[in-house]
């Protein structure tokens, strides 16, 4: 008689208890503060420690950073801003390629395809050549980008390629695209280095800064908007008996949200230049909220955004879930060129002109990183947005950090390199420690 | 063409399947498969490993496409192409392997593909709502949060929980496919009686079990798969467990004749 049912495969149910106790997030069983610290504390122990270690890589770069650059400069208002322009271009890249991530697929190819995109912005906006409006010009080439993706995402899911290999093409194409579309300047090196209004907003973007005082009102705004929503929505679960974090821990997170918005609007209204006036928050920083903003709500509070978490995690129950795994795996890849081109915009910017040597190859290992050692897993369905940000911090630390000391390219590629490294370590032993927890497990 | 081994009811069957064929490059999963499944009734599909229960499964369940055959729905002729599909006709199936996204909550894997939205976004108050009252009554209470990752569910809690997806919606016919495989006593129990419970609200139900004990406790008819044929197919109460262990493992019984003539019914060729 066939029986499939062993004794042995019935799940110890001490272990597998003691295994969920481990990986329940402890803001769901938590009725109190210290309850929720308690059960942190554990699931940190236990191997899943969140957005702790990049926190505490932060702390140490900024430490170290600040006690050996020449005069103490890394912390100064100038360098601050600085390190937040610099990073802004990693962090917008992360973000794209987070959704690729997702899926447990990736691109290697948005440092030159939103590097296509930029170029062509750029050449558009040029008095010498077409001479568009800087709208006009944006459009046109996120609308490429948006293309480009939608070509790698077809490549990947109808003729079912490897993502990897797809777009390493794509790294190689884009990159002799972008060079052709340069090579068209007839002004020579297409610069933003403008006096016409066109050219200016596009310098701008990195650049320009906002008033002292409408960037206090704006941040209070933002800080008042997102603490309403979480206020109300938490205590709104709380009534109705849902899973809900203690009202002490929704106030701790609203107070941090507030001091963040603070800080960073106190240290970039400080007079950060030499001489004359320098001060105010610079347009990319609500730049880099917005799409954070944006692709937050899209993964957190769509449906599209469940699918993508789906996928990454099992791609057969999505599909018999009913789910249209080319469609959401495509949209993905269109997401992730489309902020790519916005993220090599914002570099064209702070550079002041789309320039052949950028080096695209060395971006999109930026931006993996970033996420990747803010906790984002490459084998696929978990990360976050935030993630985006809080690694492209760290990589842009150390970017700025080497910079301060006069250590050339050379130092930068083996320190990134050692990170990006130290990134992967990190999660594939997290990651071990997690499945060995619920070993258990059937 | 499978033996029949007794009338069939006088009542429409709410889904039937007439000559499916079904292949896998040189491997013919089915040949020729007939099933009736009827409405207020458990079926049990039994069969060895690998005669292709799990396979019919997944062609009533939108999974593979049918090479050849129909199927009708409640008397019409259906095609069943996508999950989506199924699900549109009120099918619904508990999978042996589960299929559910380990990084997922239990609110979202039991709402994955039909989540309910307001203003065009996921309406997530409600879907925890919902899924709480469906766990509740099947009496699932050992999960500590219904809102933690189904990666940190016991095996018998993920089964408890594939179950509940599937009867939370208005679904008119369940399939499970080994739904008690991988549980303890008391789980078992619980899962039958959930089954049960379905029945008697008038749901056709589908379970494949190597368990006998199980079958024979639960269900009001039985059919058998042998090598990708229906072999077998009858009520229960003319079965017995020899005959359904000959049909499982020879495609053919001796005793069956005996049984069906003491049954009353027409027998089959045999
Ligand atoms: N996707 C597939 N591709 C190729 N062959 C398959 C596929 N799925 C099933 N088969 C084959 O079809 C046959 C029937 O498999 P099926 O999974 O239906 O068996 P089963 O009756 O469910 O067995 P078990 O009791 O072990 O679950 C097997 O020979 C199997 O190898
Ligand atoms: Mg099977």
């Amino acid at each position: 008689m066939a029986r499939a049912e062993a004794p042995e495969t019935a799940p110890d149910p001490t272990a597998a208890a003691q295994a969920a106790t481990l990986e329940v997030p402890p803001e769901l069983v938590a009725q109190s503060l210290g309850e929720w610290f308690r059960a942190w504390l554990t699931r940190i122990r236990s191997g899943d420690s969140g957005v702790l270690p990049v926190l505490l890589a932060l702390l140490i770069i900024t430490i170290v950073f600040e006690a050996i650059s020449p005069n103490n400069v890394f912390l100064s208002a100038g360098n601050i801003v600085n390190l937040f322009q610099q990073s802004a271009v990693f962090m917008v890249l992360a973000m794209g390629e987070l959704f690729v991530i997702l899926l447990g697929e990736i691109d290697l190819s948005i440092g030159y395809a939103g590097g296509v995109g930029a170029a062509i912005t750029v050449q558009l906006v040029q008095p010498s050549t077409a001479k568009w409006p800087w709208w006009g010009a944006v459009l046109a080439g996120l609308l490429v980008c948006v293309v480009i993706g939608g070509l790698h995402g077809t490549l990947v899911t109808r003729l079912r390629l490897s993502s990897l290999i797809v777009t390493l093409g794509g790294l190689l194409t884009w990159q002799g695209a972008m060079l052709i579309i340069l090579g068209l300047a007839l002004s020579g090196y297409p610069s933003l280095a403008g006096l016409d209004a066109n050219r200016q907003v596009l310098y701008n973007l990195m650049n320009g800064t906002i008033d002292p005082v409408v960037s206090w009102v704006a941040m209070a705004v933002v800080v008042i908007g997102i603490a309403a929503l979480l206020w109300f929505g938490d205590s709104r679960r709380r009534r109705s008996g849902l899973v809900a974090p203690p009202v002490s821990l929704t106030l701790i997170k609203i107070v941090l949200i507030a001091i963040v918005g603070i800080s960073v609007v106190a240290i970039c209204n400080i007079n950060r230049a030499a001489n004359g006036t320098l001060a105010g928050v610079p347009w990319v920083i609500p730049i880099v909220l917005a799409v954070f903003g944006a692709w937050m709500v899209l993964l957190q509070r769509t449906k599209f955004g469940r699918y993508v978490y789906a996928i990454g995690g099992n791609p057969e129950a999505a599909r018999r879930a009913g789910i249209n795994l080319a469609a959401v795996r495509t949209l993905c890849f269109i997401i992730c060129s489309f902020t790519a081109g916005i993220g090599l915009l914002l570099y064209a910017s702070y550079l002041g002109g789309m320039s052949g040597n950028i080096n695209g190859g060395q971006l999109v290992l930026y931006a993996i990183a970033s996420v990747v050692l803010a906790g984002t897993s490459l084998f696929g369905g978990r990360g976050k947005v935030l993630h985006g940000i809080l690694g492209g911090l760290v990589i842009g630390g150390i970017y700025n950090g080497m910079g301060l000391l006069g250590l050339d390219v050379r130092w930068q590629f083996i320190v990134t390199g050692l990170v990006l490294l130290v990134a992967i370590t990190i999660d594939s032993l997290s990651r071990r420690s997690a499945t060995s927890g619920s070993a258990a497990r059937v | 063409m499978g033996q029949v081994i007794d009338e069939s009811p006088t009542a429409e069957p709410r889904f039937k399947a007439r000559g499916v064929d079904k292949h896998f490059g040189p491997v013919q999963a089915l040949t020729q498969v007939d099933l009736d499944l009827y409405p207020g009734q458990i079926t049990a599909l039994c069969g060895d490993n690998g005669a292709g229960k799990s396979v019919l499964t997944k062609c009533i369940a939108g999974i593979y496409e049918i090479d050849h055959g129909q199927f009708f729905w409640e008397g019409q002729p259906v095609h069943v192409r996508t999950p989506r599909d199924a699900a549109r006709l009120g099918i619904e199936t508990v999978y042996q392997d589960l299929a559910l996204a380990d990084n997922l909550d239990i609110v979202q894997n039991m709402f994955l593909g039909r989540e309910r939205l307001r203003n065009g976004f996921l309406y997530e108050d409600d879907m925890e709502r919902a899924a709480s009252k469906t766990l509740a009554d099947l009496r699932v209470t050992t999960v500590r949060s219904i809102r933690q990752p189904v990666a940190s569910l016991s095996g018998g809690q993920r089964q408890s929980v594939a179950v509940a997806k599937a009867v939370m919606w208005n679904s008119k016919l369940v399939m499970l496919d080994e739904p008690t495989a991988a549980l303890g006593v008391v789980q078992t129990k619980m899962v039958l009686d959930l089954v049960r419970r379905l029945r008697d609200r008038g749901l056709a139900v589908m379970m494949i079990s190597h368990n006998l004990n199980d079958v024979f406790e639960v269900a009001d008819r039985i059919a058998v798969v042998h090598l990708g044929r229906m072999v077998a197919q009858g009520r229960a109460s003319s079965f017995d467990r020899q005959s359904v262990v000959d049909y499982m493992t020879t495609g053919a019984s001796s005793r069956s004749g005996q049984q069906a003539n003491a049954d009353g019914a027409t027998s089959g060729t045999r």
